[in-house]
């Protein structure tokens, strides 16, 4: 279990404020970021039971990690870089990615990392920590070219573990990148504890190595993560380099839905903890219901047009042309080689057409 | 106007003109900047071009070219310099799962239009790992474009394509002759297309195929053999590693009948390898003997007191021309 103390908090598990947000936050963007975090968490069960109904393959749950998702990216302006891990699509669809794209991606549809028109969000990584450094360099690139973008990079705390991650932090306190690290610390790497992973006691610590700015948040608290992304943000427009943002979070479920989490610790006991004590969407719903912002009638709404979205986004993507084995040879390279384009043609053909029949 | 360059200076002159002619352009990599770098290939280009587009980095392989990445995919088109070619092994994730795969995960949305130069091969008595010709690896990874010039003339025209090329390209220069010798290479920018192998010497008897410092091991022995033999041998140099030349290939072996690889890599899984397999499907009714490779052994390249016994020599070659001819 991750250290708990010393976090950056600004909404209390009951839904108090620690400080005033009055001009920083404002209600529009605080109803958005509740109605954002509803909409993830239904996309996410969804995406769980359309695994089990083998209508999609292999799926990374990220339920109880939507604040420190939302939280982050909403922080973000649209020309900002976005690069999420494979358990980040929370981050990718308030960023702008369609839920249905998402639905793609895990259906292994060949199409389902574009990223939307004038938007940069990368797809999903699967080898750890080698974002990071994509991340150093496209904001070195903004920062070249006078642009006044970020780049977010995500990762977790096994990431931290990776070679990758410190070279990234290394190149990005030395060139004073504009990027943004931001750690879900959701304390297992799989099924290796925190503890285990590394005799640092915080990950937000390693910034000092760097001297980079090294922030520990609580990842459940949905106005914490967005001010602290927002500062660093800032400090990277500023010129002053990137920054280390620590979320200390829970995924609720499973690493993917091909593992199995009760091998490796109790689920009833970090269910108590975490789901009934400081779930991220209970927790701002409490802050909503006290200051007038939301009642049962809105959620009973919202839940309604999140149901709704998630079902037509599901039905566009069944519906999307399927990828074709033909597909496989596109986008090698700019111009196919010609090993490339003699291969395609030993592809059997569909019965009914000129050539092998399959 | 041509003078006569080496291939080192005739690298450094593709750069510096490339740099000249596109703002994109940026050099990365260990000791390139005050020092020029370990071979002097940058050298006196940080003076001319500044910090920003000629950066010293952090000794971190996986650093470089996986920023590299982000800065070619953010509009930049980064050279990277990796000291020897066995240092380039800590950014090999980089390369392998992002450098290449970019393009075709994004279906063409994001690319990298990366150049990775490196030093390759054995000869110059190096310490451990200064010494290797691992092009294979870089071979068998789609997405990858595979160079190595083996004369000043292709260096300069095959790195401008390089940088110019929208894909990412690694190019590996021949530590042994870097400076060797001099050829006339002109002032102004050129191009030498990828994929495009040339004919080195011409010949009837039996073809040799090679690349960088071993295109000068085979025309050796190509000299030797007809003074000693008659035997007229052409030699084609690949100056692509991937993707191969094939119409050079098989039209060569379809004059001559006779086939040879040398490469100083490794025998097994050698492009050698490759070069008889694209014999096969293509001219085999054609052929006298069989392909012959002269290739570095099975054995990691052995500490310099020994690294010549190592390397296919003219004598090894002739050798085997002789077996093949005489087949």
């Amino acid at each position: 279990m991750s250290e708990l103390t010393n976090l950056y908090q600004v909404l209390t598990p009951d839904g108090e404020l620690l400080e005033n947000i009055g001009d920083k936050l404002d209600d529009a963007m605080i109803v958005k970021m509740y109605e954002s975090m509803v909409l993830v968490r239904a996309f996410d069960r969804k995406s769980v039971h359309l695994q089990r109904q083998g209508r999609m393959g292999t799926y990374a749950p990220f339920e109880g990690q939507e604040a420190a998702q939302i939280g982050s990216a909403l922080a973000l302006s649209p020309g900002d870089w976005l690069f999420p891990t494979y358990r980040d699509h929370a981050a990718a669809i308030v960023h702008g990615q369609s839920l249905s794209r998402v639905f793609l991606y895990w259906m292994g549809h060949m199409e389902g990392s574009i990223s939307p028109e004038g938007k940069n969000i990368m797809p999903p990584c699967v080898p750890i920590a080698t974002q990071m450094v994509h991340a150093v360099g496209t904001a070195w690139a903004s920062k070249l070219k006078q642009e006044k973008h970020v780049s977010l990079a995500f990762f977790g705390d096994g990431a931290s573990s990776e070679g990758d991650f410190h070279e990234a932090l290394n190149f990005a306190g030395v060139f004073k990148t504009p990027t943004i690290f931001l750690c879900q610390n959701n304390g297992y790497a799989i099924s290796v504890p925190l503890a285990q992973q590394s005799a640092s006691k915080t990950i937000a610590q390693r910034g000092a190595a760097y001297d980079i700015p090294g922030i520990r948040v609580d990842g459940n608290d949905v106005f914490a993560v967005w001010l602290t992304t927002r500062a660093a943000i800032e400090r990277g427009l500023a010129g002053l380099g990137p920054t280390l943002i620590e979320v200390i979070t829970h995924r609720y479920g499973a690493h993917t839905t091909a593992d199995d989490p009760t091998k490796y610790r109790d689920q009833h006991i970090l269910a108590e903890e975490w789901r009934s004590k400081r779930d991220p969407i209970d927790r701002l719903r409490k802050y909503m219901d006290k200051h007038g912002l939301w009642n049962e009638m809105r959620e009973a709404a919202l839940n309604k047009q999140v149901a709704e979205q998630i079902d037509k986004a599901l039905i566009e993507a069944e519906s999307y042309p399927k990828s074709k084995p033909s597909d496989m040879f596109q986008h090698v390279y700019a111009e196919p080689t010609w090993m490339i384009k003699e291969q395609e043609q030993e592809l059997p053909k569909p019965k009914g057409e000129r050539g092998v029949t399959a | 106007m041509s003078r006569k360059l080496t291939i080192i200076q005739a690298i450094t002159e593709a750069m510096d003109q490339k740099l000249s002619d596109d703002q994109r352009v940026m050099l990365l990599g260990e000791d390139i900047g005050v020092n020029g770098g370990v071979f002097r290939a940058t050298d006196g280009l940080l003076e001319k071009y500044g910090p920003d587009r000629v950066v010293d980095t952090p000794l971190a392989e996986a650093g470089i070219i996986g920023s590299a990445i982000g800065l070619s995919m953010n509009g930049m088109i980064p050279i990277v310099e990796i000291q020897f070619l066995a240092f380039i092994y800590p950014g090999f994730e980089q390369i392998v799962s992002h450098a290449a795969r970019m393009r075709y995960r994004t279906r063409g949305q994001y690319h990298v239009p990366m150049v990775i130069r490196t030093p390759y091969g054995a000869g110059i008595r190096g310490p451990e790992l200064h010494s290797e010709s691992v092009e294979t690896f870089f071979a068998h990874v789609p997405g990858l474009k595979v160079v190595a010039p083996s004369s000043p003339y292709d260096a300069k025209g095959l790195l401008i394509s390089a940088i110019e090329d929208p894909d990412p390209v690694i190019f590996l220069e021949p530590t042994k002759i870097y400076r060797a010798f001099k050829e006339e290479v002109p002032e102004e920018m050129y191009r030498v297309p990828i994929g495009k192998a040339k004919v080195a010497r011409e010949g009837n008897d039996l073809s040799i195929f090679a690349w960088g410092a071993m295109v000068r091991v085979a025309e050796d022995a190509a000299k030797q053999i007809e003074r000693e033999r008659g035997w007229s041998c052409e030699v084609i140099d690949l100056r692509t590693i991937y993707p191969l030349d094939r119409e050079a290939i098989v039209k060569s072996v379809k004059k001559t009948g006779r086939a040879l690889v040398v490469h100083e890599a490794h025998k097994t899984a050698g492009m050698g390898a490759e070069i008889i397999s694209i014999i096969n499907d293509e001219a085999l009714i054609y052929m006298k003997a069989p392909v012959k490779r002269i290739a570095g052994f099975d054995v990691p390249v052995p500490q310099f007191s020994i690294e010549d016994d190592y390397l296919p020599t003219s004598e090894r070659v002739k050798l085997g021309i002789e077996q093949t001819i005489q087949f």
